[in-house]
């Protein structure tokens, strides 16, 4: 330890910290713009420049190590001239026009400006004007206002791991850019408008909607992936409009998704379902809550009494609250049907009967980026974690080794040190050539290799991605990760779809001894079924299947907060808040419980689903329905230790290998990041995202010839009984026999089983 | 004493070629070092001896930048001679490279063997690709008479010399922008520390000398550090390339011994051209504070003589001028090049060499107002000291200069919108 | 995108550099390809870029920093004069006049048949010849009387 003095007061600091990281961790604020704290120094804006006892010039804060004796003054008479004459030089160049600035208000310039700026300006020269640059729909530029930080840059460098804004030019003609003005794709892009400490990159989806002293500011938790990034959501009007990170380090450090970032924009959609509806002779009518309710209570009641009470069945969104899955669960139960589940995408049961507690990522988030080892199986990595991505690309720059048995070879923006990119009818096997070679037992190359990564390194984990988890043989997958984990003494997990993969476990909201899956619901037809949030077509693992078991019930209850393709099969609507119309709680990957508060009140007629479920507990006269608040149902839902209740192991698991299919085409089916739930599927800015991604038919070249068609040609795709039409497009890093046809997506919502058989033929 | 470093040869027929350096006993010092198996360390003290100081401009040390090199490092480390001579006034290193390029290849051998370095970098300026290609020339000729390369001359050691070719920024002569730009990225400084003998080339630990500082090396070990050290004065070892530019009758490239008195440099480069009179003198290169005549014909040719009259010796680049030259439009001119070059990564440089420019373009063009005079002394002593390299005083030590010595032209130019020469 | 022989010479300065270090070869690379095609187009910086594995935009910030790149398209001879203070101080103001009226043009700009342009250059480090020019890069012509103008001018065919 160093001993220094700010300020006239002593500190100590490590050897190696910079007179930067010393004041902040005293409280000691020193002026700066280039400077951040997740970002490497580039020491370029010189406003934190401060005054250093015997060093000749002033010294910038940022990069200047402490030494043992050093005296820093920060706000001597020397330091401060040093940062007026840097802040006059920022602002000779700068626009006046912060009033028409969507940055206004929040501006790192504008505040530190009010401090060390002066009334007038001394420069009488021409100012520089730079032609603002289009980088996509999600960010905004005004390139003028540009102080040249390069925060932008480094964070494309070093944390989303793809490098595409840059500084062109030099001197005063330097401008940040993309290259061509393409649009930037990375997933994690409007972060670089948080990084901005100007006006020249600011969000498009808000630009000029709200002055930032407008706003009301509260804390929520993302519905969006597994992760639960922790959010800052701003509202006017009872209305939300922007969506920030609020610093968590254990979760979403300082960063967001563009997915977490932008969806809000779908709370604010024409589709909102904003009254009670019921169907009389086909025709939809508003109703009010208490017909709405009775028609329901009835209606089950009706089902329980004449068909029985194993002909109900419950399905709901895994980005559904802990409270809206367990009282559903409860309700279900209470009448009598063991049939109720979250897991919509799951395909696979198998594993449920030797299951120990809820599965979970099996290692806390936070510990992904000191990772040594890490085996990732079966995922769309970047697309469903994008930030669980970022911590492993840090884990990789670290040192460690990634490596990959996969369907798909997405670019991970990292090196991965060994890979077996194989169809998904291939990845059991695969895995378990890894086991095998751990195991001491002969193995393929691939398998080997990965087995002798994961031997080394002292921290390591196995993960099993969406695309395992959906997949037919998932089962089989769980047993090996398991059995690998144990030869290589490493942890094993899983990378939570939706805000409650976990939490629905802890919840309850899965079959029981005797309750029926998802797959069985829509497999054997009920006669009744409640949906919680579920877009049928779009959140289930066959959705030609789901729409077929739901048309021919006699009575569907949608809650929702959407009018959806459920118009056309259910016989009751209620509308239901999402995430920021009422109170909830998301236990993420790593068993984390959030919980948060409703940021605007529900939308017209729409009901928080907690209450809408209580009623009609209540209708049913059920026991145990009389909460007065959110918290009562929590505190019953998530009693004792949530943590004791994860547990990943299998016990005594010993299914026999499902059979492979018959050698026709495989359909990888992965779930792309902006369709993923009802909220974001509506959000137009990222539809129009480069993240986005369109429905076409990938297949490698070979794939294409067997198929006997032509990349860019219209194809039709068939599955299950529907088919779309899509446009073929060649991938040679495809493994043979495939089909890549996103699922989720309007496109191919009529098709079958997201990773099952598919054939594709000419238009 | 003229011409005994390193323009030995330069009147001779293909001085450049491999025959004709070995002829006169080239290649002599880098045999020596390996027969006698000389020891870094003793490398180190001769050159160190020799008072041999840094060419490129700033004059330090040379024996002492090598023995900042960690010694037992594990890994690989580099030796990168810096050719990217841009400076306006200065253009020795093109002639080194051109006549004798096999010296500054001995020199850079031998500074691999002392430094431990796996490979070595030769970054040469932009502009002048011929003398880029002959350098690719010679070294190619070293590597087929086993002087370079693998298992130099049978003693098993290999150590390989590349050039890399600049393409016309004048920041990369700044060593860790030339460091970034052998990296293929934009030449943009490094903050300092770390220092390239720690995180140099590709991070590891890099030392980096000047084109003349390495071809001075043969002489030093083949003749010890003493004589060097006698040729020129203590503190000032050496001979030095002064290169002589503007209103003289013969510019050029004058080998002198330190401490030669600036008159009789004036007379060997011809004298002022035409016979008019010495108005004044930037004495090295472009970036150091002008000299008027009266005070230059009194220093002698070191780096402590400049030093004592204010300005720098820079890398002994005599820009010459004489009584016809508008100081106005000689300033715009110079102010206008920092302008163009700044890298724009600090932002007092970015926006400060603009503003300069632009204050002195008013001037120049009768549009020039009273209070431009503190606003230029104001806006350069906000980039002085304030920026990551050298460029941003570079580009504010020619105003200071300018204003010190010849306030009196820019005062004439603002109240009578014209020039007074 | 490029010839044979460009990727060739660009191999070659490749390995100068340790491996994975091809990025130090982007300076040499995007030469190489100015000298086939004439300019940097877009394409051919993104071609150069992805020759040697770096970002399309990594490459594009060395094609706009260092000035003796072209992003415009040229004349078949670009003359780069220098006018820097020692050019200046020996002549260069008149020697850029002499070609502004031999040819036609100004600093910046290029013949309507596209065979000149002039372009103001900075220090070529070579000013004890002064006043300079650089044609194409890569021939220093010393010394712009108007005879010299004139033999090199007389020289471009």
């Amino acid at each position: 330890m160093l001993n220094i003095e700010i300020d006239g007061k002593p500190f100590t600091a490590e050897q190696g910290s910079t007179i930067m990281d010393v004041a902040e961790a005293a409280g000691i604020y020193i002026p700066r713009f280039c400077y951040h704290k997740k970002l490497s120094v580039a020491a370029n804006c010189r406003m934190c420049l401060v005054q250093v006892e015997k060093a000749p010039k002033p010294m910038p804060a940022c990069a200047t190590p402490v030494a043992e004796g050093m005296k820093v003054m920060t706000r001597s008479e020397a330091a401060i001239k040093a940062q007026k004459a840097v802040m006059e030089f920022l602002l000779i160049n700068h626009p006046l026009d912060c009033p028409i600035c969507d940055q206004g208000g929040e501006c790192e310039l504008q505040d530190l400006a009010v401090g060390y700026g002066t009334g007038a300006s001394r420069y009488a020269e021409e100012k520089r004007v730079v032609l603002n640059k289009y980088i996509g729909p999600l960010i905004n530029t005004d390139m003028t206002r540009c102080i040249h930080c390069t925060r932008c840059v480094r964070f494309g460098q070093e944390i989303a791991g793809i490098m595409e804004m840059g500084q062109i030019g030099r001197g005063e003609h330097s401008e940040i850019t993309t290259f061509v003005e393409r649009s930037i794709g990375s997933e994690l892009s409007g972060n670089a408008i948080d990084l901005c400490p100007v006006g020249a990159l600011t969000s498009k989806p808000f630009r000029y909607s709200a002055r930032a002293w407008e706003l009301t500011s509260r804390p929520s938790v993302s519905p969006h992936d597994g992760l639960g990034a922790n959010l800052t959501i701003q509202t006017k009007n009872n209305r939300v409009f922007r969506v920030l990170p609020r610093d968590n380090e254990e979760v979403n450090e300082c960063w967001l998704s563009d997915k977490d970032r932008f969806a809000y924009e779908g709370l604010n959609s024409a589709e909102r379902l904003q009254h009670p509806m019921i169907k009389r002779n086909g025709e939809w009518q508003e109703c009010d809550w208490s017909e709405a309710l009775e028609f329901v209570a009835s209606g089950l009641k009706r089902a329980r009494d004449e068909q029985g009470e194993e002909q109900i069945g419950a399905l709901a969104t895994p980005h559904a609250t802990v409270e809206e899955l367990y009282l559903l669960q409860k309700l279900v139960r209470g009448i009598g049907s063991g049939n109720v589940d979250f897991r919509l995408r799951q395909s696979d049961f198998r594993a449920d009967a030797s299951r120990q507690g809820a599965p979970w990522l099996g290692v806390a988030v936070a510990d992904l980026n000191r990772l040594d080892r890490v085996l990732i199986v079966g995922s769309t990595l970047r697309a469903d974690h994008p930030l669980l991505a970022h911590r492993l690309r840090q884990a990789v720059k670290r040192g460690g080794e990634l490596s990959l048995i996969n369907p798909v070879d997405d670019d991970l923006l990292c090196p991965v040190a060994h890979k077996a990119i194989v169809a998904p009818g291939a990845m059991v096997a695969a895995l378990d050539q890894v086991r095998r070679a751990l195991a001491g037992e002969s193995s393929d190359e691939a398998g080997q290799a990965i087995a002798a990564s994961l031997k080394a390194g002292e921290r390591k984990a196995i993960f099993l991605g969406n695309l395992a988890q959906h997949y037919p043989r998932y089962a089989e997958l769980h047993a090996l990760a398991q059995q690998i984990a144990e030869l290589a003494g490493a942890k094993f997990g899983f990378l939570g779809e939706a805000a409650n993969s976990v939490g629905g476990y802890l919840a309850g909201a899965v079959p029981a001894e005797g309750g029926m899956t998802a797959a069985q619901m829509l497999d054997q037809p009920r006669k009744a079924y409640l949906l919680l949030g579920v877009e049928a077509e779009l959140d289930t693992y066959n959705p030609a299947q789901a729409l077929a078991a739901l048309r021919s019930a006699d009575l569907v209850v949608a809650l929702s907060a959407y009018k959806h393709k459920a118009l056309d099969y259910a016989h009751v609507m209620l509308p239901i808040a999402p995430f920021t119309e009422t109170s909830g709680t998301f236990v993420n990957t790593e068993g984390r419980v959030q919980s948060f508060n409703a940021v605007v009140k529900p939308l017209g007629e729409t009901r928080p689903a907690w209450k809408v479920l209580r009623v009609l507990g209540n209708l049913m006269e059920l026991a145990g329905f009389d909460y007065d608040n959110a918290e009562q149902v929590r505190a019953e839902a998530l009693a004792g230790d949530a943590a004791a209740r994860l547990d990943n192991r299998l016990k005594a698991f010993g299914a026999k290998a499902a059979g492979e299919s018959a050698g026709g085409l495989q359909r990888i089916g992965e779930v792309p990041s902006y369709q993923a739930d009802a909220i974001v599927r509506r959000a137009p800015a990222l539809q129009h995202a480069a993240a986005a991604g369109a429905a076409v038919a990938w297949m490698s070249g070979a794939t294409l010839a067997r198929a006997g068609v032509e990349a860019d040609a219209d194809v039709v795709v068939s599955q299950g009984g529907g088919s779309a039409m899509l446009k073929a497009k060649c991938d040679d890093t495809l493994p043979a026999g495939c089909v890549r046809v996103a699922a989720g997506h309007p496109a191919t919502a009529m098709l079958g089983g997201m990773l099952d058989e598919i054939t594709v033929g000419r238009a | 004493m003229a011409n005994e470093v390193i323009f030995h040869s330069i009147h001779q027929p293909e001085s450049w070629k491999l025959a004709n350096y070995l002829a006169v006993g080239g290649y002599d010092a880098l045999k020596k070092v390996l027969a006698e198996k000389m020891t870094p360390e003793a490398i180190i003290e001769q050159v160190k001896l020799s008072a041999l100081r840094g060419r490129g401009g700033a004059g330090f040390p040379t024996g002492l930048k090598w023995s900042f090199m960690p010694k037992n490092y594990p890994g690989d480390k580099y030796l990168v001679c810096n050719s990217d001579e841009g400076e306006p006034g200065t253009f020795k290193d093109r002639d080194i490279i051109r006549f004798n390029p096999h010296q500054l290849i001995e020199g850079m051998i031998i500074g691999g063997y002392t430094l431990g370095a796996k490979a070595g970098y030769n970054y040469i300026h932009g502009e002048i690709w011929e003398a880029y290609e002959r350098f690719e020339e010679a070294l190619d000729e070293a590597r087929a008479a086993g002087l370079l390369g693998k298992n130099i001359l049978g003693t098993g050691w290999d150590f390989d010399i590349h050039a890399h070719h600049g393409f016309g920024a004048y920041v990369c002569g700044e060593e860790t922008a030339l460091l970034e730009s052998i990296e293929g990225k934009k030449g943009q400084p490094r903050f300092k520390p770390p220092f390239p003998a720690s995180f140099g080339l590709y991070g590891k630990p890099t030392t980096i000398n000047n084109t003349e500082t390495l071809a001075s090396i043969p002489y030093i070990v083949k003749h010890g550090g003493q004589k060097f050290l006698d040729l020129g004065k203590p503190n000032n070892g050496g001979t030095k390339i002064f290169s002589v530019s503007g209103h003289v009758e013969n510019p050029g490239n004058f080998e002198i011994a330190m401490g030669t008195p600036f008159s009789e440099l004036l007379a060997m480069a011809g004298g002022v051209k035409g016979g008019r009179k010495l108005k004044a003198v930037i004495p090295g290169g472009s970036s150091v504070p002008v000299v008027p005549a009266e005070i230059m014909m009194d220093l002698t040719m070191d780096y402590d003589s400049i030093a004592k009259a204010g300005s720098y010796l820079g890398a002994g680049s005599v820009i010459v001028m004489d009584d016809t030259v508008c100081m106005v439009r000689a300033l715009e001119r110079l102010s206008y090049f920092y302008f163009e070059e700044s890298c724009g990564q600090c932002t007092p440089c970015r926006e400060g060499t603009g503003w300069l420019y632009r204050v002195v373009h008013r001037i120049e063009h009768g549009q020039g107002r009273p209070e431009d005079m503190d606003l230029l002394e104001s806006v350069a002593g906000n980039i002085m000291g304030r920026t990551i390299c050298a460029l941003g005083d570079a580009a504010a030590m020619p105003v200071q200069g300018m204003l010190k010595h010849f306030r009196h032209e820019f005062e004439h130019h603002i109240q009578h919108k014209k020039c007074m020469v | 995108m490029l010839s044979p022989e460009s990727l060739k010479k660009i191999d070659r300065e490749i390995a100068k550099y340790p491996s994975g270090q091809q990025q130090s070869a982007v300076m040499s690379a995007l030469r190489i390809a100015q000298d086939e095609k004439g300019w940097l187009a877009p394409e051919t910086i993104e071609f150069v870029a992805g020759y040697l594995g770096m970002p399309a935009i990594a490459a594009h910030e060395v094609a706009t920093f260092y000035n003796m790149y072209d992003l415009q398209p040229v004349g078949k001879y670009k003359i780069t004069v220098c006018t820097n203070l020692p050019c200046t101080l020996m002549g260069a103001e008149s020697a850029v006049d002499y070609l502004h009226r031999k040819l036609g043009i100004g600093l910046g700009e290029t013949t309507p048949d596209g065979k000149f342009t002039l372009k103001e250059g900075e220090c070529m480090g070579a000013c004890g010849d002064g006043p300079l020019a650089l044609v194409n890069n890569k021939k220093i012509c010393a010394k712009l009387t108007p005879e010299a103008i004139d033999a090199i001018l007389a020289e471009m065919e």
